[in-house]
């Protein structure tokens, strides 16, 4: 194991972070206690409650998954992409480093990112609502988890990319459409039957579920299901990446 | 000795049909300067990217040090350095950091000490604190050799190194190269400018079409190859080639003045005893006599036109 590549892939990445400190942790509390502004305040005066939770405090699990879906997609997969962009990649391929240890330091930045951000909000979201974790482990376990399964599919989303509106495509056209209607600022079982069966297919549903229960335990749906479901895809994304080491596919062809 | 770099039979065709490798195979020796001369598209940076292991080879073997690089990739990597032909550098990150993850990458414990004396080898201590997007191009060039010396490699390919570099930079450039070949360090170098491989290599390699079309000593190269050309000037200017000199396939050239003999060196008789008697029989007054040895730039356009 080349532990010297991994750390130093691993801390350049992170000094990325701190030379776009603003734009990476600053624009994201502000964005963040904007909702708590429009959905907490406006909203949460018309609903008070949802299953026994406070409204801004039912909306805060909800959040935090959205901006470190996003903020993980994204760091996963700039990390990978902009070096082929620029061509930097050459180095990376040419160093005695095996895929894994790529991956151990690209994806490792940027779960460590999402999870520094995600804990911003978290701290950020206490100065607006009482919030309790009534199940710290499991807190614990979806949100680690959640941040390296979606950082490995940006980095698989960034070598697939061939360009920048490609990168783009999955964080922004897919995933906010997936958590807003995944159940972040309402429990589905506030819509009709159909749009519950149908959110019953949109895997964000689970693990904006399973990460509330950890807060409440108050969930849409089996907290052991949200984890079968992020372990799941943890391992497609896993597979994807063994098949793309196997092939060199878009990196060495 | 055993060479350090052996390719055998190497192959290449992208994922769009083009064969950019056919077959190449290639030893390189310890310590030499290894100078690949091709036009545009001949293969020598595909060629250079699989041994450094950027692209997978579609078939064939490459050795570095006796460890093929696709199942050894670790021991020959770490024994490799790679200037790339582009300037692709990190544009917000500042010299020391980038040639400081390079050493990282490669594996190699810190070593502040070292990437002071690469940095200052190449006349870039004072601009270690520089984003890199600050540099001319120059300078992003030898940041670029300081990333591939970073990690102490045995092996160094410099991809058109010189490209759009200026006659100073460049021979400060040759300067380290020499360096660093006296240090024990095997250079592989592409270039476009002949006249370098000429100045600096201990062999040439040519390659076409992504075939090895010859590799060469040089000096032998040139003596081989190389074709000599006898001027002689007259004191009188001549309006004709005398019809008695017919056989020798002289030029007139500079308005009747001079006539350009070609001959080879490596012939058995060059003809010249015999053709300047029979200028002088010839009546034919001479004023000056000179010889050219083609150069390696003469070689290079004849050997690529006869493969074509």
């Amino acid at each position: 194991m080349n532990i010297e590549a991994i750390k130093s892939i691993y801390f350049f990445e992170m000094a990325r972070t701190r030379r776009t400190l603003l734009q990476s942790v600053v624009s994201p509390v502000i964005s963040t206690s904007l909702y708590f502004i429009v959905f907490g305040a406006a909203i949460g005066a018309r609903i008070q409650e949802i299953n026994g939770v406070s409204y801004g405090a039912f909306i805060t699990p909800g959040l935090i998954m959205l901006t470190l879906l996003t903020q993980c997609i994204g760091n996963g997969s700039f990390g990978i992409y902009f070096p082929k962009f620029t061509g930097t990649i050459y180095e990376v391929l040419s160093s005695p480093v095996s895929m894994i240890e790529i991956v151990l330091g690209y994806v490792g930045a940027a779960a460590t990112k999402g999870l520094m951000i995600g804990t911003i909000i978290l701290l950020t979201a206490s100065l607006f609502v009482d919030l309790s974790i009534a199940h710290p482990l499991a807190m614990i376990f979806f949100f680690v988890l959640t941040a390296v399964s979606f950082s490995l599919f940006g980095f698989i989303i960034g070598i697939w990319a061939k360009d920048f509106e490609q990168l783009n495509l999955i964080p922004m056209l897919v995933i906010p459409p997936l958590v807003f209607l995944g159940g972040s600022f309402y429990s589905i079982d506030m819509l009709p039957p159909f749009w519950q069966a149908v959110s019953h297919f949109n895997p964000v549903l689970y693990l904006i579920s399973g990460f509330r229960w950890s807060f409440f335990e108050v969930s849409d749906v089996n907290p052991v299901f949200s984890a079968a479901i992020i372990l799941v895809f943890l391992t497609v994304c896993l597979s994807v990446l063994a098949w793309i080491f196997r092939t060199g596919y878009r990196l060495r062809n | 000795m055993a060479p350090i770099v052996s390719v055998s039979n190497l192959s290449k065709t992208y994922a769009s049909g083009f064969k950019a490798l056919k077959g190449v195979s290639l030893d390189i020796e310890q310590g030499e300067i290894l100078a690949l001369l091709g036009p545009n598209g001949a293969g020598k940076t595909t060629l250079i990217s699989i041994i450094c292991g950027i692209v997978n080879p579609s078939g064939g073997t490459v050795l570095v040090n006796g460890h093929d690089v696709v199942r050894d990739f670790r021991e020959t990597r770490a024994m490799i350095g790679l200037v790339p032909q582009e300037l692709t550098t990190d544009a917000f990150e500042t010299v020391w950091n980038t040639v400081t993850f390079s050493r990282g990458l490669h594996g190699k414990k810190p070593n502040p000490a070292h990437i002071e004396k690469v940095l200052k080898d190449l006349s870039l201590w004072d601009k270690k604190d520089n984003m890199l997007r600050e540099l001319s191009g120059g300078m992003k060039r030898r940041v670029l050799i300081a990333k591939a010396l970073s990690h102490e490699p045995r092996v160094l390919f410099l991809d058109e190194p010189t490209a759009g570099v200026d006659v100073s930079l460049r021979k400060s450039m040759w300067e380290v190269v020499e360096r660093l070949r006296a240090s024990g360090v095997t250079i592989i170098l592409t270039t476009h400018y002949i006249e370098e491989a000429e100045e600096i290599a201990d062999r040439i390699g040519v390659i076409n079409g992504g075939e090895i079309l010859l590799v060469e000593d040089k000096t032998a190269l040139m003596s081989k190859l190389g074709r000599k050309q006898l001027r002689v000037d007259l004191s009188h200017p001549l309006d004709a080639v005398p019809e008695t000199l017919s056989s020798y396939n002289l030029k007139l050239e500079g308005d009747g003045h001079c006539l350009i003999y070609d001959y080879d060196t490596s012939a058995e008789r060059t003809g010249i005893t015999s053709l300047l008697a029979a200028l002088a029989e010839a009546g034919v007054r001479l004023k000056d006599i000179s010889t050219r040895q083609s150069s390696l730039e003469d070689i290079f356009v004849e050997i690529v036109g006869a493969g074509r």
